[in-house]
């Protein structure tokens, strides 16, 4: 485990830099461009801080010079009581048609690494 | 390097540059019109999980586990919640009943694993240094370092913290929130990522609920608002009070884990006792 800083956007960076850095590599690229992740609205990240992490991790790297494009995912979730697809903005929402708690997660915890542009 | 997982072997791609490259040049570029030299651009998809290395170190620890039928908490809370304290009194009955272990995840000292083995478990610290959370690769590693409690239990004490142990996963069976009085009850809302990840809150230190204003009730309803499905056991470590329903939940967790690795060295030897049958290899 490297010592960061207490701020796990930091470990997330260093993932996305050794996943595109390897991918670089591996096609015979130069210098990554841009990256696209997705995040889903309810996942365990701060945006500010996971572009500020970017910016510092980023360093010394095939991703240097890299932007950072986030794309915002929906959460959406699937209510039991009223069988019937929602959408949430926090895991505390009660479900936006009959109030109860008794819903699934479907989707918006994604933290992923969608696409990146290389030269 | 690093035997389990191959770490430690550096990845710069720094590249010896002491070789000539023929560079051929023979030929003329006509040059007679005006454009950007700008490099040629590609976009790669990668669609990957930004923890998916993680995952698969998790992945492999939880197969180690599985063999060797171990079940495995990740307890997780705040900074004071009772949680090592509570792993003391824990470790110290059921050591008596089965292997049991702990690992620890500490920025800075060795003194919650003092602790542990004082209260006669095997034990190592991880220190994490200024690292706000354990992972699965760093667990991988402590589990080098210590006796693996086959068929009993493995503790894994995380860094006390509510935001960031509740992505990674270390291979264990449940995570375990641990909650003390003390704390604000609207936690449960304030770091819904932990409760919604974790299968059991333990809520601690009810002996001071006579001194402290903390609507038990209001709280336990915040955590079923993020997860339904969260089991919720309220003790004391320091009085004992419910103590015997949360040992009970770890008996039957290690239980489960040793029936199943029972079954699976069943099937295997059944499928064994089949090739051999047949006469083949």
């Amino acid at each position: 485990m490297i010592p960061i800083a207490p701020m796990h956007e930091f470990s997330l960076c260093e993932g996305i830099i050794e996943t595109i850095a390897a991918q670089t590599r591996q096609q015979g690229f130069n210098r990554v461009r841009r990256v696209w992740l997705e995040i889903g609205a309810l996942a365990n990240v701060e945006l500010d801080a996971l572009r500020f992490a970017f910016e510092v991790v980023r360093q010394d790297t095939v991703a240097a010079t890299a932007e950072l494009d986030i794309i915002t995912l929906p959460g959406r979730a699937h209510c039991l009581d009223c069988a019937q697809a929602v959408e949430v903005t926090q895991l505390f929402d009660p479900c936006p048609l009959c109030g109860g708690y008794q819903w699934r997660l479907t989707g918006g915890n994604e933290m992923r690494i969608k696409e990146m542009e290389v030269e | 390097m690093c035997a389990t997982c191959g770490c430690g072997q550096t990845e710069l791609a720094i590249h010896p540059h002491d070789h000539p490259h023929p560079h051929e040049h023979g030929h003329d570029h006509g040059h007679d019109h005006d454009h950007d030299h700008a490099p040629e651009t590609r976009r790669v998809r990668l669609e990957q999980d930004i923890l998916a290395k993680n995952a698969e170190f998790a992945a492999g620890n939880r197969r180690l586990f599985a063999a060797r039928g171990v079940f495995v908490l990740n307890l997780v809370s705040s900074p004071g919640s009772g949680k090592t304290a509570l792993l003391a009194r824990t470790v110290q009955v059921l050591r008596e009943e089965f292997p049991v272990a702990v690992i620890g995840g500490d920025q800075q000292t060795a003194n919650d694993a003092e602790r542990i083995i004082a209260a006669g478990a095997p034990a190592v610290q991880i220190n994490t240094g200024k690292g706000c959370h354990l992972d699965a690769h760093g667990v991988g590693h402590a589990l080098g370092r210590l006796p693996l409690p086959e068929g009993g239990v493995l503790f894994i004490e995380n860094v006390g913290n509510l935001v960031c142990p509740a992505d990674f996963d270390l291979g264990e069976a449940h995570k375990v929130v641990i909650l003390s009085v003390t704390e604000g009850e609207d936690k449960p809302l304030k770091y819904p990522n932990m409760f919604a990840a974790s299968g059991l809150m333990l809520l601690n230190k009810t002996d001071l609920l006579p001194h402290v204003e903390f609507d038990v009730a209001r709280c336990l309803d915040y955590a079923r608002r993020v997860n339904p499905d969260i089991e919720i056991l309220q003790l004391s470590a320091r009085s004992g009070d419910g103590m015997a329903p949360w040992l009970d939940w770890v008996r039957r967790g290690q239980r489960a884990a040793l029936a199943q690795q029972v079954s699976r060295l069943e099937a295997d030897l059944a499928a064994a006792r089949a090739r051999l049958a047949r006469g083949g290899g």
